[in-house]
């Protein structure tokens, strides 16, 4: 048997843009075992729904995550609704369902650069990052802001996309499907890519379920479960499918995504065709009473807000349970036997997004 | 939504009742901590086909010790010890024991600690 010797990986590492260690134990070049740590940029915003009313609460919740901010905030309104019993207008779900697939796809374009920068694709990393450029831009058009949007809020939503303002929207985005779909074509069949990413990181599906993985990690394993078949949000009124793959390696994981990205802008413009005038928000009045488990489906998978109020104006305990704290453990698994160069590749396929994790 | 259940046991049951949802094909979603003014609760959640159900154990302190679940579901070994970190609860038998030192905190159990405590900033 080979000497073992474990390598700090992380936390500052070239293709981790937060703070994430993996103590690696390696035989040669086999990785044996991967012992994670974190806690490095532990914040307590869990905490401070003790000293933010349930209201203001929405602008911390945005703040969990740079890259979902919307759909955090969403996951949070969503949670207190159920707990008000408040009936969230038509226009205002569709327009909740509009910014969480903008949020995906700009989202798995900032993934598609860093997974390609990790193994030397510099120029699909600025290309994918030029077209998520066009994506905030529609954003910061939309709502005001490109990382925070500030358009969620508990009955509705704060702000409405004009009609002549989608049209608009709309023949940007019809070519922006297109210039997506040929950079993923590239990127997809590019035979580098093929050999980096196939039959690396492998996550049975077994694995995949008694691991707890949520999103393109557990689809990639084949297992069709995504948050959106539930319904939220309006996702029941333009015929929802989850995407999966079955090889469960890196390449799958990546192929789920790349096909995500399509249905994104298939989605959008079902939505802008269904929508109708009317209210995007109803008054709440009074305070929430009672517990939920919130769900939602982010970019990197299944988000949960256990929210518990009390019938005062502040919450007795907010628990956001995030993507990544879950993709953790399968993470390890992919791990186990690979070879030390394709941890990068492997990390970056869960898309860990740290400080959401720490929250 | 799908629908939701939160159903009451004692520690004692914990592993009968965890191992019973494994056996089913149940998928461990999350384990949080509560303190509330007089106890502090601690949740299981499991889905199967978007059936939510979780396991809630009410705990007079930290005091009580907490069977670890790691045996049976790998993916709890973090859940665990984030709760032991944040909230003190002793969870008995963890896979992966990061004893105390998965979250770098200022504070100890920064989450159930008194409030005198909360306002001091460390030198």
């Amino acid at each position: 048997m080979s000497e073992r010797t474990i390598i700090p990986f992380g936390p500052q590492h070239p293709v981790l843009p937060e703070p994430i260690h993996l103590d690696l134990v390696v035989e040669d070049e086999k990785v044996i075992e991967a012992i994670p740590s974190i806690g490095f940029i532990h914040r307590g915003l869990e905490r401070l729904v003790e000293k933010k009313d349930y209201v203001d609460y929405v602008y911390v919740a945005e703040r969990i995550c740079g890259i979902c901010s919307f759909i955090h905030g969403l996951t949070y309104c969503m949670a207190i609704e159920e707990l008000m019993k408040v009936q969230v207008p038509d226009r205002a779900q569709y327009l909740r369902l509009i910014w969480s697939e903008l949020s995906r796809i700009h989202s798995h374009l900032l993934w598609l650069g860093l997974t390609a920068d990790s193994f030397g694709f510099e120029s699909m990393f600025m290309q994918s990052w030029r077209l998520r450029e066009y994506i905030l831009d529609i954003i910061e058009e939309t709502t005001g802001g490109r990382v925070i949007f500030g358009s969620a809020k508990i009955g509705g939503v704060r702000r409405d996309i004009p009609l002549a303002k989608m049209d608009e929207i709309m023949k940007k985005m019809r070519v922006y499907r297109k210039d997506v779909a040929a950079l993923c074509e590239q990127f997809m069949k590019d035979q580098t890519v093929k050999h980096r990413m196939r039959g690396v990181g492998l996550l049975s599906r077994e694995d995949a379920i008694s691991l707890g993985a949520v999103g393109p990690m557990l689809r990639g394993s084949g297992v069709a479960q995504d948050i959106r078949m539930t319904g939220y949000s309006g996702y029941d009124r333009i015929g929802f499918t989850p995407i999966t793959e079955t090889a469960g390696d890196c390449y799958a994981r990546c192929m789920v995504r790349v096909r995500e990205m399509d249905a994104s802008f298939q989605m959008i413009e079902r939505c802008v065709e269904q929508m109708t005038d009317g209210p995007i928000e109803v008054k709440v009045t009074g305070n929430p009473n009672g517990e939920f488990f919130m769900r939602s489906e982010q970019p990197r998978g299944e988000a949960i807000y256990y929210a518990k109020a009390n019938g005062t104006k502040f919450l007795s305990r907010l628990r956001v349970r995030t993507p990544t704290f879950a993709n953790i453990p399968p993470l390890l698994t992919a791990l186990a036997g690979c070879q030390l160069a394709d941890v990068p590749v492997i990390v970056l396929t869960i898309d860990p997004c740290i400080s959401c994790a720490e929250r | 939504m799908a629908t939701q259940q939160i159903i009451e046991i004692s520690p004692a049951e914990l592993l009968e009742k965890v191992s019973a949802m494994k056996a089913q094909g149940q998928r461990l979603v999350q384990i949080c901590c509560s303190k509330l003014p007089d106890r502090l609760e601690v949740v299981y959640s499991f889905d199967q086909d978007f059936t939510y159900v979780s396991y809630r154990l009410t705990l007079a302190d930290t005091s009580t010790l907490v069977p670890s679940i790691s045996k049976i579901y790998g993916n709890s070994f973090h859940y665990e010890n984030e709760i032991h970190d944040l909230y003190g609860i002793q969870v008995q038998g963890i896979s992966i024991d990061f004893k105390g030192n998965f979250y770098r905190t200022a504070l100890k159990t920064p989450f159930n600690c008194a409030p005198e405590a909360e306002v001091q900033v460390p030198s």
